[in-house]
């Protein structure tokens, strides 16, 4: 009797154990537990970060609204930008800044996709071994080294050119260009080489002279990528503070030319920020412009989108 | 004007535009090059900057900013590695995913002035914990987080699906094999991201005047106790990059041979972005022969 009731006692605990065992996680278990963790968090970090960027950039960039009562359309619409005596117009600065973006795209563009053509189309093996390395080089060149070219060169030849203090848009245009050049470069050339193979051959084997091929198929069918090639391009440029505040002269006017001293919104924040007193009219307002930034950022990205599916669309048909 | 004239037309046009381009850009390297270059010497390189006029050497600066990259890395690597990670293996294909993606795309497409006036709003003027190191180091990890985290997530998604399943059906554990298999097959891409970004990291100035200041306290080279208020490696001390410098010496330009420190400055700030991307490339394909055992 005793001897069984031992037999059972040892029993028990041997399948209390192995129930313990499977019915408790094991150590892989555990450890994906924790990994799967550590990953959430660290997404988390990042949707935290973002989440409260938005948030306090429009909350302080609305206070002007909120706070000081000024109204948004004087805000959007006026043109004089004097904050000390409460007067903050920004169009002077939206003006600037919208200039200077397209202005640099225009110019831009055609010799970007110029460059990508030749590099994919044209001498495939030159683009590959020379011009490659050196737009990737180009793309990582910080943005003080251009303003420093813009201040040391194109200013004073400005200056010799037309006359004035060399400062203005179209400085701030010619630095642009040349920093989105690359940007917009590699982004096409990529999509040029995207375009399927056996497009390019039809054209030729229907007998298309390289140009019909390239202008008539190759670029038709590339042209999401080059739209959102450029719109990277124009963000890049309205985004684009130090370069663009070097060379652009900082006054905030309405540009009467394309010579004379101008502002733009990041020129703007860069030079103001400092100076004004958190809490105040002149620094909610510079908090407001840098809300129009960050809307404008939102833009393009929907825009990139938007273009994007309807490539996607083109090619499915 | 038959299809072969115009073919030819274009072809001139195009070899034309890349003449331009090519010339440009040769003028933009050679001109720095040898406008700055006579000026880099030893003590250039670690002098210290006059506080008065802002001549002299860039030692503090160049310090700075390799401090700046390095505090960067170690704050941005596990977050963006664990982000890529759950981006490639635990997100399902949801709004949810769709939208934390969107996010990432957000703040990568953000101005890098706009995060660095976020940053001085939350550490500056929030916190008030002043222009320093750590300010600084912060507002460029958010300005490379979402960078190096779709970098991470593009190299891990790549590895080939049988090198998970070969994991999973050795009953590894799914953390077990992303870190034991897959990371390391994707380390080469991930490694010549990373120092991309470190290229990126360091020319950032726009990110960093509001952050880690525009004034470079002379430091005692000789403490190295970071808890001291004069030691380099405090990080609540303001903190000057090299790239800052360069701006501020052309805005406020007191010194009367801003051009050429300048120019000597962009020099070595070029050949440092050249070097990165020169590294990138070398690590990446080294680690690959090394990694993938192939040639």
């Amino acid at each position: 009797m005793e001897q069984t009731n031992f037999q059972l006692k040892k029993q028990d605990t041997q399948s209390q154990e192995w129930s313990k065992r499977l019915h408790h996680a094991t150590r892989a278990t555990r450890e994906d537990w924790i990994g799967r963790g550590v990953s959430y968090l660290c997404i988390g970090v990042i949707i935290l970060v973002v989440a409260s960027m938005l948030w306090f950039i429009t909350s302080k960039g609305i206070a002007t609204f909120t706070q000081n009562h000024v109204s948004l359309w004087k805000f959007l619409s006026g043109t004089d930008w004097s904050p000390s005596q409460g007067k903050i117009g920004a169009l002077p600065m939206i003006v600037g800044s919208f200039a200077v973006t397209f202005a640099a795209a225009i110019v831009a563009t055609p010799f970007a996709v110029g460059t990508a053509i030749f590099m994919t189309e044209i001498s495939p093996n030159k683009g590959r071994k020379f011009l490659q390395p050196v737009i990737e080089l180009l793309v990582g060149i910080p943005s003080v080294v251009y303003g420093f070219i813009g201040l040391a060169v194109v200013v004073p030849f400005m200056r010799h050119l037309v006359g004035g203090s060399g400062f203005g848009i179209i400085s701030a245009t010619f630095v642009l260009f040349v920093m989105v050049l690359p940007t917009i470069t590699s982004m096409t050339v990529d999509s040029l080489r995207a375009v399927p193979r056996y497009y390019k051959e039809a054209s030729l084997a229907l007998g298309a002279t390289r140009w019909q091929t390239v202008s008539k198929v190759i670029l038709r069918s590339a042209t999401p990528g080059i739209l959102t090639a450029v719109i990277f391009g124009m963000a890049r440029a309205f985004g684009e503070a130090l370069a663009v505040q070097m060379v652009i002269g900082n006054a905030a006017v309405m540009p009467k030319d394309l010579i004379s001293a101008a502002s733009t919104l990041t020129s703007q924040l860069t030079t103001g920020i400092g100076d004004t007193i958190d809490g105040t009219l002149p620094n909610n307002a510079l908090w407001s412009l840098a809300l129009i930034l960050l809307l404008m950022s939102l833009f393009f990205n929907a825009l990139v989108r938007v273009i994007a599916k309807r490539g996607q669309l083109k090619h499915e048909r | 004007m038959n299809a072969k004239r115009k073919d030819m037309i274009a072809t001139v046009i195009i070899d034309l535009i890349v003449a331009i381009v090519v010339g440009i850009l040769f003028f933009l390297l050679a001109y720095i090059l040898i406008k700055g270059l006579p000026h880099v010497s030893w003590s250039f390189l670690t002098g210290a900057t006059d506080s008065f006029d802002g001549t002299g050497g860039i030692g503090v600066q160049l310090f700075n900013s390799f401090y700046l990259l390095v505090l960067t890395m170690l704050i941005s690597i596990p977050i963006s590695l664990g982000a890529g990670i759950y981006l490639a293996e635990y997100a399902k294909d949801n709004w949810r995913t769709s939208l934390i993606r969107s996010a990432i795309e957000v703040l990568s497409s953000l101005p890098s002035v706009v995060v660095g006036l976020f940053g001085f709003l939350l550490f500056v003027v929030k916190f008030k914990i002043g222009f320093s190191v750590i300010s600084g180091a912060i507002a460029l990890t958010f300005f490379n987080l979402p960078l190096l985290t779709r970098n991470i997530e593009e190299s891990l998604s790549a590895v080939s699906r049988s090198q998970r399943e070969a994991g999973l059906s050795l009953g590894l554990s799914k953390w077990k094999t992303e870190v034991g298999i897959i990371l390391p097959v994707a380390l080469p891409g991930i490694v010549t991201g990373v120092v991309l970004s470190a290229g990126r990291v360091f020319g950032e100035a726009a990110a960093l005047i509001y952050t880690a200041g525009q004034s470079a306290p002379v430091t005692n080279f000789a403490d190295w106790n970071p808890m001291d208020a004069a030691s380099p490696l405090n990080p609540f001390r303001p903190a000057e990059t090299l790239a800052v410098h360069i701006w501020k010496m052309n805005t406020e330009g007191l010194a009367s041979n801003a051009a050429a420190l300048s120019a000597a400055a962009s020099a070595v700030l070029i050949i440092a972005v050249l070097l990165f991307n020169l590294g990138a490339r070398v690590l990446g394909s080294y680690l690959y022969r090394r990694v993938t055992a192939s040639k």
